[in-house]
């Protein structure tokens, strides 16, 4: 009986310390950070920090950034759902290539994946005369900032429904089209509904790393003001302006993006686990 | 099936496309009423250009009746000058050193001769390079020599990878070289010895500021002189301005970009635009923003903000650009060997 | 195994699917990726290899290694930790912690870099109680460490928590069965359950790492020979117009990390396999 209480005590113990070691990692590593930026956007009082939003250039970032990710995030989606399909569904030679070329883009500094953009369709690189002719701007134009963006949040759809549709295996599918279905039937009865959850975890991650980039952007956007400033560009530029408190300001909206962004994945994860649970 | 597949690749093709057509329309300025003008800069020249734009907007419209919109661009030197060369379309360039026009100027895209186009070496304003120390001056600085003295530690950006530094560099080696009488060996060591006393440097001029006054890093700030009192005005009365007995003259240079004024229709108003930098009006906006204008009247008027303190050139002792860049910054060249591990 | 192939090729859209994931991918990464390739063909071959094996490359090759490696090492540890116990506990404020882990995902590296570099500067939240006992945070490779081990966290959680969470069930029960201690259960059964998913977080970021420059570039200090990044050179050599020898080094990291890449793809298929034939 004794024994067992002590036992009972020491697992409670070391369970709260690993707890405790865990939220201590995240606590320094993470929660800090986050509270850095928002201790300085609210440095000079709330009302200076909504004054940092109201001003053409930064609406004009918040507009691009938008536009960024609408565009780019559709596009990696649809991509993302059919190489998963035939890469999770079949079997071929070569997958592993195929997988590691995909995973790529998590790997590329995001200045060598700005880089390749200019060397394309810059006007010393190699498609760069005949854009001149036609007289159509790729970089340093709204064109580059989406490719480039597209670029690096290239994975995320893909790898986050590859394991998911590994597991769930063929039979479904096999079940539907001995029933009849064509094939678009069967994609939208069997196979959207069985991934839908990590789908929309895949494409939360994209469309915060879609609004978040840097490096690539910067290196392809040319930083017009007002013109080719995407939000984080826009950042830089008020913190090179020693408008910290702005630029913070800015930087915590991207911020709260994110934590929207991540509230939204856990509602994804909770309705997932009911669905699982239900089903 | 081959029918879906075409589709996919087209809808691949459209969304690219629609991009970028939506970038074509709008870039012909030809027509009459409004204009628009892109000036490429580099970072600290965008309190100066704010101000100018707006000057040089109603003048313009006030003179021939067009509205003039001016879009600036603002980032490392060398960036920008690569952005040009590599496709951003600026009607007019501002940079930080001739070599970074010089490099646009191969691509065919300026006219060789640009630096003679304009009066002053196509530079409308000058600086110089001066020390941004704490309050008071606790570690008593007065000039280069007490840069090396061992405790002190001096911020200044990577010659590597910003403009502003290059002028930092070449400003403390030419003072070494006076006061050695051209002994290239002892500069050397002096400058050596400056670098050592440097514990971080930044990739940018304005990313050294922020080390130096947000950070508390560093007892002097090696800083150009407009940037200096552009920081002591920005970010409090807690600084102070120290002056060399001898520094460099800096020359930032301007011009259009002929292909692209060309294409664009706005020859005319981009060399209105650099004329107008030269004008009272222009030579008073610059010395507002602390850049050491060319006019007589107006520097005699901010004398008390510019004090005189002997100046020499990059053509005087270093040969021009093109030479110091490659003795000093390129790679294997002599900064690079203060770094080399003995 | 010819009755699985059959099987397989019931389900339609094959082609299609191949077709276009092959096409897309070679629109957005190959192509562009091959430019890389072809700038640095311009350079001789004697030219190539003094660049990438320049005294300053080689340093910050070092450099970029070892501070990866090591945040992926911390990431390992405290990543499976942070699995661990998102799964097995239940604790007050455990989906708030759970839904925070991504967001070295979701912030933007600059924004990252400038923060921690505001914490961890001498006159930083954090950095000045190091600063008082005399170590140095931000700017040397310990602060590189850091915005490292933040932009990393992610991938190891994220690989490993589903795994877990597989496992929780058949944990419980094997411990009823076997009476064994938790020690015993913990090295025999989970640990190589979930070995190979933590290699994958591990791989992950670690390369991830490798091409990192958003964050690492504020806090870095930038000194060379020390504190001197990968993509830092790049942009090094970028600014002196030599696109060749940034697309030289460029191409050494790429290959680098298409390697790293590819054998744990590889090694996680054949670790796949072998678990379908038990």
């Amino acid at each position: 009986m004794n024994e067992l209480v002590l036992e009972v005590k020491f697992v409670s113990m070391k369970k709260w310390l690993l707890i405790g070691v865990a939220l201590g990692f995240l606590g320094l590593f993470i929660v800090i950070p986050l509270l850095a930026v928002f201790s300085e956007a609210l440095k000079k009082g709330i009302q200076l920090y909504f004054a940092a939003f109201n001003d053409a250039d930064a609406l004009s970032a918040i507009k691009l950034t938008l536009v960024t990710a609408a565009i780019s995030v559709p596009i990696n989606t649809v991509f993302g759902i059919v190489a998963a399909w035939a890469i999770a569904k079949f079997d071929f030679r070569g997958k592993n290539i195929l997988i590691t070329l995909i995973d790529i883009p998590f790997a590329v500094s995001p200045v060598i994946a700005g880089l390749v953009f200019v060397l394309l369709f810059g006007s010393q690189g190699l498609f760069g005369s005949f854009l001149a002719a036609l007289d159509l701007k790729i970089v340093f134009a709204v064109p580059g900032i989406v490719l480039a963006t597209i670029f690096v949040t290239f994975p995320f759809v893909v790898r986050e429904l590859i394991p998911m549709m590994q597991e769930q295996g063929t039979e479904e599918e096999q079940a539907a089209m001995t029933l009849g279905a064509n094939g678009w039937q069967m994609f939208f009865r069997v196979t959207l509904p069985n991934i839908k959850w990590g789908l929309l975890y895949g494409v939360i991650l994209c469309i915060a790393r879609a609004m978040g980039e840097f490096g690539a952007v910067s290196v392809v956007s040319g930083h017009i003001r007002g013109l080719t400033n995407t939000i984080p560009l826009h950042v830089e530029i008020l913190y090179n302006e020693y408008n910290f408190q702005a630029a913070f300001a800015m930087a915590s909206l991207l911020t709260m993006l994110a934590l929207v962004t991540l509230g939204l994945k856990s509602l994804v994860e909770w309705k997932t686990k009911k669905y699982v649970n239900g089903g | 099936m081959r029918k879906i597949w075409m589709m996919m690749v087209s809808f691949t093709l459209l969304l690219g496309a629609a991009g970028c057509s939506a970038q074509t329309a709008g870039s012909k300025n030809s027509t009459k009423h409004t204009v628009e003008l892109l000036n490429v800069s580099y970072d600290p020249t965008r309190e100066l250009y704010e101000q100018f734009n707006k000057s040089f907007a109603s003048y313009w419209e006030e003179k021939t009746g067009q509205k003039v919109t001016i879009k600036q661009s603002h980032g490392g030197s060398g960036a920008q000058s690569r952005a040009v060369i590599d496709g951003l379309e600026a009607d007019v360039v501002t940079l930080a050193l001739a070599y970074d026009i010089d490099a646009i100027a191969k691509t065919g895209k300026i006219s060789s001769d640009w630096q003679k186009r304009l009066a002053n070496n196509s530079s409308p304003y000058t600086s110089t390079i001066v020390f941004l120390v704490r309050k008071g001056n606790p570690k008593g600085i007065k000039d280069w020599d007490d840069l090396v003295k061992k405790g002190v530690s001096v911020i200044t950006p990577n010659p590597k990878t910003s403009g502003g530094a290059r002028w930092n560099f070449l400003a403390a080696w030419g003072y070494a070289l006076k006061k050695n009488n051209g002994d290239e060996q002892k500069a050397k060591e002096f400058v050596t010895k400056l670098y050592h006393n440097v514990p971080v440097l930044d990739s940018g001029a304005r990313g050294a500021t922020t080390t130096f006054t947000e950070k508390g890093i560093g007892d002097v700030l090696i800083a150009w002189e407009n940037e200096a009192y552009l920081a002591k005005k920005q970010l409090g009365n807690q600084f102070d301005i120290v002056y060399p007995s001898v520094s460099i003259l800096a020359e930032p240079p301007v011009t259009f970009v002929d292909q692209i004024a060309k294409k664009h229709g706005t020859e005319k108003v981009a060399k209105a635009y650099l004329d107008y930098l030269y004008s009272p009006e222009g030579q008073e906006i610059a010395a507002q923003n602390y850049y050491r204008p060319r006019d007589k009247q107006i520097i005699e008027k901010y004398h008390s903000q510019f004090p005189d303190i002997h100046l020499f050139t990059i053509d005087e002792l270093f040969g021009g650009w093109t030479k110091a860049q490659k003795t000093y910054f390129a790679d294997g060249g002599i900064f690079d060997q203060i770094y080399k591990p003995k | 195994m010819l009755k699985k192939l059959i099987r397989h090729r019931a389900l339609p859209g094959f082609g299609l699917s191949m077709g276009y994931t092959v096409v897309y991918l070679s629109l957005i990464i190959l192509i562009p990726l091959a430019v890389l390739f072809l700038k640095a063909s311009t350079l001789s071959f004697t030219e190539f290899w003094r660049t990438v094996t320049d005294e300053r490359v080689v340093a910050s090759y070092k450099l970029t290694l070892w501070t990866s490696f090591f945040a992926a090492f911390i990431n390992l540890v405290f990543g499976t930790l942070i699995a661990w116990v998102l799964v097995l506990y239940d604790f007050w404020g455990k989906r708030l912690a759970d839904a925070i882990v991504d967001l070295p995902f979701a912030l933007p590296t600059a924004i990252a870099g400038i923060a921690l570099t505001t914490i961890y500067a001498p006159n930083g939240w954090i950095g000045k109680y190091f600063a008082a006992m005399g170590i140095k945070i931000a700017y040397t490779p310990l602060g590189i460490m850091i915005a490292l081990t933040f932009i990393g966290l992610p991938f190891v959680v994220r690989s490993v928590q589903p795994v877990l969470q597989d496992l929780d069930t058949r944990y419980e029960e094997a411990a009823a069965t076997l009476g064994a201690n938790s020690m015993q259960i913990f090295f025999k059964i989970i640990f190589p359950a979930i070995f190979p998913a933590m290699m994958t977080g591990f791989a992950l970021a670690f390369a991830r790492a490798l091409g990192e420059y958003g964050s690492v570039v504020f806090i870095s200090g930038n000194m060379p020979m020390k504190t001197e990044i990968i993509p830092l050179l790049i942009i090094t050599k970028l600014e002196q117009f030599n696109y060749g020898g940034a697309a030289a080094i460029a191409v050494v990291m790429l290959l680098f990390s298409f390697i790293l890449l590819f054998l744990i793809n590889v090694w996680q298929w054949k670790t796949a396999k072998k678990q379908q034939m038990i």
